[in-house]
């Protein structure tokens, strides 16, 4: 774990992290005290005090922090409070990216599609999630823009939830890319391995070219201090390939195989680009490579190997694996996948294999929040941070604990004992009524398969 | 109906098979769960050379002869027993497609196929019966997969053996039937769920009238044994006197009707997996009309129908905890448990990614909500043996009975616990902390 002194100060001049400010975050102080606190950013504080004004952390110590006055005292004696999860892979909010017009579609927005009403958000909060990376399947080599998400209350349209300023400039998630078998298909997609890689190849080479012409083009508007010629074309494609080139926008990519995971790593090389292997079911083959090339892997805990051929070589022990490499280790869901309320459980079972306890909660939190490039903001208890974080009945790896709170910048978004909220956590008659977890919608999603 | 019976029989060919003879083990664990009884600290359990537990006891009453082996763990519990699976006819790979197709438990030919047999598609070798042994499962209740009318029937296996004929415990014990929706994506008739269930009650009256027909010519053919010559020759059916009654013959053998036959004469229960309210009721409504011993698989929606099922007397083969079924719940075991309704837990069948195939994680997840551990415990050993009809051989720590053991370093359900030792028969065949 990243060892770094945890700040008693509260009252820290912030400087706007980003614009995105909490929605509803609440003025008056609030005051957490009696938990065993897991900042994450430090070791575990037993009967710690969490301080929690505007939305923000702006304490966090053990029984003798100082507390502001007059602020809403919450007693939570036996229990476990620790950073609001991270998933770095989810498919929540009916989200849809391309179509099979193609292979590649960097231009889409997952954000046109999202649905913030969407019962399936209840399963994230539910499970302790405060942060989301809402993407499109893995049927397509680039499925479209990704969306960072923080679930707050009372949304109305995505821009509630946005980590960007405003979609119109700002970048607002990564790319979804994918290779091995999903992206696979009938033309105009790709029928191999090395036919997918140099699809991508090409396009990449196409926004190098592109990033040049503008380059050029905005120059010679300098030189002369007015409009040189004809302006270049704005082109949506290039200009979000161009933010990966920059290293602005991650890319996060499905992929299995060990020489899949290596075409990742030589794509990576050759554009200089920032990513994440997502499932990485084969990354414990290639750990040494991942560590050196610096790419985390986010694991989607299966109970089983298989399910496909690509995904016959699952290790149970892999987190350990990669842990002892030196890799960046988070967890996602890939909801539905496996289900937003047992994120924790992902944890849970790396450690049974092998996994430090440290690690695999911070992969987590902390984990994913740099795998997301919101570490600044998100993913352990430090003063300055948003006031994100899961009140838990008890250890978080024990298959017994419960979320009972989940807060988002200081409001809290999920209480167990409101029935409303609870019904969420456990399932039942037509609790899950737009997102009925069958077989058929899973298949179209991941796969992006037309019936 | 000793005549359709294929059972005897193929027990018989199991035994020939033989098995390779176990040793003699022990067990001692720190606790005990025995299921029958209470829990017993500090524990010893003798697994006898004959494949059966040979003594349970306190530690300090135990007798453990010279030379025995000994193996310690923290928890033992029985060996689980997997209510409903498709392990050995579904494989690791969940491919129906391309070069590997393992997936063998649904035939698309036609939505009703009683004749279909599960020892007939049981791979013992298949990996992925070695990975549910390896979390404690050993015996599995397996066979043709949800999706069809009738799509085989089922049988029960101890997961070790290299062959099905070693592997199986009852060759036949269910017929599979689905009700609702799910059918239809499988085959182009029935299209609706109501058309599904006129269907199965079709098929059912023709088994009936096949039963009758063949009642009749074994009457008809008792009746002529005592007229007939001493040679034993053929009943005489050829009429002498030419205006006597000629005497029925007996249908020609259809053995899709005879597995109907054998659950409307109850030598076989049909299991019907019917998740939504519409297709439960249509469950009980059909055993209510053919008298069958009916047992309930998948149903999600029980609890909208505890009264009905309890009265009914009729058990739940609960659908796996971390399934995608509609309407799911995580706390349905413990209502179902609540209302006194004999259940199991198991794990069925996922298509895409499989992530039901441990059945000691589904449990936990009911164990967390509201079934509680020991609850838990016994909806994946004794309860599913009682509903299987194999108690007397499974499900519990008793003397007597197989020496079938999990051994855990910790609470069975926990995450961060370790299975480490499961013992099939007196036979340790996984020793090794996961």
């Amino acid at each position: 774990m990243r060892k770094r002194p945890v700040s008693f100060l509260f009252a820290v001049a912030l400087p706007a992290l980003l614009a995105a400010t909490p929605a509803a975050a609440q003025d008056d102080p609030h005051v957490f005290r009696g938990a065993r606190l897991l900042p994450i950013a430090g070791e575990p504080i037993d009967n710690g005090v969490l301080v929690v004004q505007g939305g923000r952390i702006v304490g966090v110590g053990g029984p003798d922090t100082s507390t502001p006055r007059g602020a809403v005292e919450h007693d939570l004696g036996g229990k476990v409070l620790m950073p609001g999860l991270v998933d770095t892979h989810s498919h929540i909010g009916s989200v849809s990216g391309g179509d099979r017009s193609a292979p590649l579609h960097p231009d889409v927005r997952n954000l046109d599609s999202i649905d913030v009403a969407s019962d399936s958000i209840w399963r994230a909060r539910a499970g302790g999630i405060t942060t989301v990376n809402i993407m499109s399947g893995s049927g397509h080599l680039m499925s479209g823009q990704t969306a960072y998400v923080k679930l707050r209350d009372g949304a109305r349209t995505i821009e509630d939830w946005l980590y960007c300023d405003d979609p119109l400039t700002g970048i607002c998630g990564g790319l979804k890319m994918a290779n091995g078998t999903n992206s696979i298909g009938q033309p105009p997609f790709p029928g191999t391995r090395a036919k997918s890689a140099a699809l991508v190849r090409n396009l990449y080479h196409e926004a190098v070219e592109y990033r040049e012409k503008m380059a050029e083009a905005e120059a010679e508007d300098g030189e002369d201090g007015e409009d040189g010629g004809e302006p270049a074309k704005r082109d949506l494609r290039m200009e979000t390939l161009v933010e990966v080139l920059d290293g602005k926008r991650i890319v996060q990519h499905h992929t299995h195989r060990h020489n899949d995971i290596a075409t990742v790593l030589r794509l990576k090389e050759e554009f200089g680009f920032r990513v994440v292997a997502q499932h990485g079911t084969e990354s414990w083959k290639v750990a040494d490579e991942l560590a050196a090339a610096g790419v985390p892997v986010s694991i989607t805990w299966i109970d089983a190997p298989g399910g496909k051929e690509e995904t016959i070589d699952w290790n149970m022990e892999m987190g350990a694996i990669l842990e002892r490499a030196g890799v960046d280790v988070s967890f996602n869901t890939d909801d539905s996948v496996t289900d937003s309320r047992l994120l924790f459980r992902a944890a849970a079972m790396a450690v049974r294999y092998g996994m430090s306890r440290d690690k695999a909660i911070e992969g987590l939190t902390l984990a994913p929040a740099r795998a997301l490039g919101l570490e600044d903001r998100i993913g352990s208890l430090e003063a300055g941070k948003d006031a994100d974080f899961v009140i838990l009945s008890g250890d978080p790896l024990s298959a017994y604990t419960k979320v009972e709170q989940t807060w988002v910048e200081g409001t809290m978004i999920y209480d167990r004992a409101n029935p409303d909220h609870r019904k969420y956590a456990v399932g039942g008659y037509k609790v899950y009524r737009t997102t009925a977890h069958e077989d058929e919608m899973i298949h179209e999603l991941l796969l992006g398969e037309t019936r | 109906m000793k005549r359709l019976g294929t059972t005897s029989f193929l027990v018989a060919l199991a035994a020939l098979a033989g098995m390779p003879a176990a040793a003699q083990v022990a067990v001692r664990a720190g606790t005990l769960h025995t299921v029958s009884g209470d829990a017993i600290e500090n524990a010893v359990v003798i697994a006898g050379a004959d494949g059966k537990i040979a003594w349970v006891g306190p530690t300090a009453e135990a007798d453990i002869p010279d030379g025995t082996d000994v193996l310690e763990a923290a928890v033992v519990t029985p060996g689980l027993v997997d209510a409903r699976s498709v392990v050995g006819l579904s494989g690791a790979l969940n491919s129906n497609v391309g070069p590997v197709r393992d997936q063998d438990q649904l035939e698309r030919s036609s939505p009703l196929q009683p004749d279909l047999r599960a020892i007939d598609a049981y791979d013992a070798n298949e990996t992925l019966v070695e990975w549910v042994r390896s979390y404690g499962v050993t015996t599995l209740h397996t066979g043709h997969g949800p999706g069809a009318l009738i799509s085989g029937q089922t049988m029960i296996a101890k997961t070790r053996g290299r062959n099905v004929d070693q592997a199986a415990v009852v060759p036949a014990r269910m017929l599979a039937s689905t009700l609702g929706n799910a059918v239809s994506s499988n085959f182009q008739s029935p299209g609706t769920s109501a058309k599904g269930v006129a269907m199965l009650r079709n098929a059912l009256h023709g088994a009936q009238a096949y039963l009758e027909q063949v009642r009749k010519a074994e009457e008809a053919g008792r009746d002529d044994e005592g007229e007939s010559d001493a040679d034993g020759e053929e009943a005489g059916n050829d009429d002498e006197n030419g205006d006597a009654k000629p005497a029925p013959k007996p249908p020609p053998r259809d053995l899709a009707k005879e597995a109907l036959g054998q659950v409307l004469d109850g030598e076989l229960s049909l299991l019907i997996t019917a998740n939504a309210v519409p297709e439960i009721a249509a469950a009980l409504r059909l055993q209510r009309e053919f008298g069958f011993d009916l047992v309930l698989d998948g149903a999600a929606e029980s609890y909208l129908l505890l009264d009905e099922i309890r009265e009914a007397g009729v058990p739940v083969l609960l659908h796996p905890t971390m399934s995608r079924v509609r309407n799911g719940s995580y706390e349905t075991a413990s209502q179902l448990a609540d209302a006194g309704i004999p259940f199991a837990i198991q794990t069925g069948f996922e298509g895409y990614v499989p992530k039901t195939r441990v059945l000691l994680w589904e449990a936990a997840i009911a164990a967390a909500n509201g079934l509680g551990m020991e609850r838990a415990l016994e909806a994946v050993t004794l309860s599913p043996a009682r509903i299987l009809g194999i108690d007397d051989r499974v499900g519990s720590v008793e003397v007597g009975k197989d020496a079938d053991l999990a051994l855990f370093d910790g609470d069975p359900f926990e995450y961060t616990s370790h299975i480490c030792g499961v013992i099939v028969e007196s036979e340790v065949l996984s020793a090794e902390c996961r």
